[in-house]
């Protein structure tokens, strides 16, 4: 299992349609990915989960992903949180 | 950690406040239980349980009269000293102005209630525990069917939210969708809700969100709903055993409370929503003492000792 702490780089934070992009990227994969933040822990393929972490640019969280091909989603979800893609 | 605020307790209660130029807003209450100081104002402060909401009632009042003003200052004084989270008079009785000067002096909330002092405990003591309840979120759909809180897990795509959404149709309620808040009330009771950004919300894929409340009207939804029973969807595995009977009951954990758990096999053409609402009401039937395995299985056992006629 892969565990990253990554600091959101997307100038809106997480809004709604940054939140959707998230999830399709992370749907794409077969792997467990979740998002912690605080007390709170959702599943990244869920969009209602994401939409209640309410996050805005700068803040960090904590992405985790398990399964065959975490570390191709690790990458992929890191490079669009940090907004390089 | 989670904490209420003395202001919320003010509020809740409708309670008093002696002396409202202290600050409610700074002074969280992390512990579901008050203490009645008696013991600690006959100087006995060992074990004080300082955390708790203090409240003193009638016995404790009469008390203090009892004292001499000297063995009066010094116990308050090592009362409100001791960090506690504010003091709590009951029956509208007044606090003396010795009290109310030194809770100025340590900046403790002086509050009085007009209740008995047994029913304000346990008032406190309740919305304490609910308030302060432990709370993990958790990926699932909860939905009440037939007054049964059921908790439908399952990965992302296994048609969670279709099962739901064909539920409301069939006249269940929807408490939430997605994400679950699970507050463990009690040894024996958790409570799921909806997160407030969410609520009465569902997507669906391939059409979106929709807004179950605003469609389906209030009849379809709720806003919390203790959770009887756990619903585990997963895709259909040969090599895994299924239970056939359900003479025994299996179990999953939450908070370190134990749930029921179904693991249910899906495959395509299998209609959920009627899976469901089955084990909901069978559910039921089980908590009013009626077990249909257990009959079959006595059906059985009886044919076989007994020889009984094939045409029972």
């Amino acid at each position: 299992m892969l565990k990253k702490n990554v600091t959101i780089g997307l100038t809106s934070g997480l809004e709604v349609r940054p939140v959707a992009m998230l999830v399709q990227i992370a749907s794409q994969y077969d792997s467990r990915i979740y998002v912690e933040s605080g007390n709170a822990r959702v599943n990244a393929k869920s969009i209602m989960g994401m939409m209640t972490l309410g996050m805005g640019a700068g803040e960090t969280l904590v992405v985790s992903a398990e399964g065959d091909d975490e570390e191709a989603a690790m990458d992929e979800i890191e490079k669009y949180l940090v907004g390089t893609k | 950690m989670y904490g209420v605020t003395v202001t919320e307790l003010i509020k809740k209660m409708s309670l008093k406040n002696i002396l409202p130029e202290i600050d409610t807003d700074k002074v969280v209450l992390a512990h579901p239980d008050v203490n009645r100081p008696a013991l600690q104002l006959a100087g006995f402060f060992d074990h004080f349980d300082r955390e708790r909401v203090q409240i003193i009632g009638y016995v404790e009042q009469e008390y203090i009269k009892t004292l001499d003003p000297e063995t009066k200052m010094e116990r308050y004084d090592r009362l409100l000293c001791s960090d506690i989270p504010c003091v709590l008079y009951s029956r509208g009785q007044m606090p003396d102005e010795d009290m109310q000067n030194l809770c100025y002096h340590y900046q403790v909330p002086c509050l009085v209630s007009e209740k008995s002092t047994s029913e304000l405990m346990a008032e406190v003591i309740r919305w304490l525990k609910v308030k302060l309840a432990p709370c993990i979120s958790i990926h699932g759909v909860l939905v009440d069917v037939y007054g049964e809180g059921v908790l439908i897990m399952g990965e992302s795509g296994i048609g969670k939210s279709e099962a739901a959404l064909e539920l409301i149709k069939r006249g269940h309620r929807l408490v939430t969708d997605d994400v679950v808040e699970i507050h463990k009330v009690s040894d024996e009771t958790l409570v799921g809700r909806a997160p407030d950004i969410t609520k009465h919300f569902i997507e669906l894929r391939g059409i979106g969100i929709i807004d179950v409340k605003a469609l389906f009207g209030v009849e379809s939804v709720k806003d919390s709903q203790n959770i009887d029973m756990v619903i585990k969807l997963e895709d259909w595995d040969k090599d895994r055993e299924y239970d056939r009977l359900g003479l025994e009951d299996q179990y999953t954990e939450f908070l370190g409370n134990k749930v029921v758990c179904h693991n249910i096999p899906i495959r395509p053409g299998r209609n959920l929503a009627i899976i469901v609402e089955s084990a909901a009401v069978n559910h039921r039937q089980k908590k009013m003492g009626y077990n249909a395995a257990k009959e079959l299985y006595n059906r059985v056992q009886a044919n076989l000792g007994l020889g009984a006629p094939s045409s029972l």
